[in-house]
């Protein structure tokens, strides 16, 4: 089971009420590559995969929920208190006439999410690849964010996020090296 | 010398309308490189751990924003 | 009614964060070095300062987590502001 806790995972801060920016920002909440889809990947993959690296899918599935929340509060912080007049500024306008300020997991172009944005393939090297691949691309995708985001606050979490997604492949990466199980014959300590 | 940020110039034509963009960059992160991390490797202390989002220096990737050079003929 | 959370908040609130994150990415770490002795020493001393710093933080400012994870105030204050989005 999973117990919620009552905090944020990094101090999440935001500059202006900038509807604009969570339109961008939803790619990483119901995207392809978004967190919602890293949460659901790992922790659905871990059933399947050789008991050495569950724990690693338990706890990188666990913490992309965290992030998922991060990303919610700064899509809530802002828009917020924006007018509709402003979210029809922001290119928002269909967002609001379905939505309101409600948060709904689709991606940045509004393409509602899809189970077709994750795999499970049952191979444990495939499933790894997968999920090395997955951090890239959302490395990637917050670089572009960041390029497209002149708002400091906001870009100092997506950098923090950012840097996760470099230490979460790290991590896959040590898991592949795991079960091909060559690496026994280096001694570290 | 060891950078996180590559670089290459792409072919351009005559033709190409918008002004072109002469050297573009992509992102090499230290997990390309590290293999599995040896143990004992310096740490942040645990605020500059959350601040750089990671807890070793080693694994740290800044990411300034695009740097790209746009040719003003 | 508002309320406005006091500066000590966000400075207690600061510091769990940076020892829990301390401790997500030794867990990650030991996910893949499970041998390493010296870092499973590190994890147990800030899991320690972790359960110091939320005990401390719950006094004044409510329950962190759920389910009987946390004690409970009189009255029950799980509901209380600010949740984690509104700080």
């Amino acid at each position: 089971m999973w117990y919620y806790e009552k905090k944020l995972q990094y101090p999440v801060k935001v500059s202006s009420c900038n509807p604009r920016l969570a339109k961008y920002l939803i790619e990483q909440y119901g995207g392809a590559d978004g967190e919602l889809a890293a949460a659901l990947r790992y922790l659905n993959q871990r059933y399947t995969i050789p008991d050495k690296v569950i724990g690693l899918l338990t706890d990188i599935g666990t913490e992309e929920f965290a992030h998922l929340e991060m990303i919610a509060t700064m899509v809530y912080k802002l828009t917020k208190d924006a007018t509709p007049e402003m979210m029809k500024e922001a290119g928002l306008a269909p967002h609001y006439a379905n939505h309101d300020k409600a948060l709904f997991y689709h991606n940045a172009a509004g393409v509602p999410w899809t189970a077709t944005y994750i795999q499970a393939k049952g191979d444990p090297i495939a499933d790894l690849y997968e999920d090395i691949a997955a951090e890239e691309k959302a490395r990637a995708t917050y670089q572009w964010i960041i390029n497209l985001s002149d708002d400091p606050d906001l870009n100092d979490g997506l950098k923090y996020l950012r840097e996760r997604e470099v230490v979460h492949s790290q991590r896959f990466r040590e898991a592949v090296e795991i079960l091909k199980e060559e690496r026994d014959k280096q001694i570290y300590f | 010398m060891y950078t996180q940020t590559k670089y290459y110039y792409p072919y351009h034509s005559p033709f190409d309308p918008c002004k072109p963009i002469k050297v573009k960059s992509y992102e090499t992160p230290p997990n390309l490189y590290m293999g599995f991390q040896p143990p004992s490797l310096p740490q942040f202390q645990p605020r500059e751990a959350l601040y750089h989002g990671t807890l070793w220096p080693a694994l740290f990737s800044p990411y300034p924003g695009k740097r790209e050079v746009v040719d003003n003929e | 009614m508002n309320k406005t959370m006091p500066p000590e908040f966000y400075q207690l609130l600061e510091e769990i964060q940076a020892v829990d994150f301390v401790l997500v990415e030794l867990t990650l770490y030991l996910d893949t070095h499970p041998d390493d002795y010296e870092a499973i020493q590190q994890f147990n001393h800030y899991a320690k300062q972790s359960k110091t710093l939320k005990k401390q933080y719950e006094k004044s400012y409510g329950p962190l987590k759920q389910y009987g994870a946390s004690y409970s105030t009189y009255p029950w204050s799980w509901d209380d502001t600010p949740w984690p989005w509104q700080v």
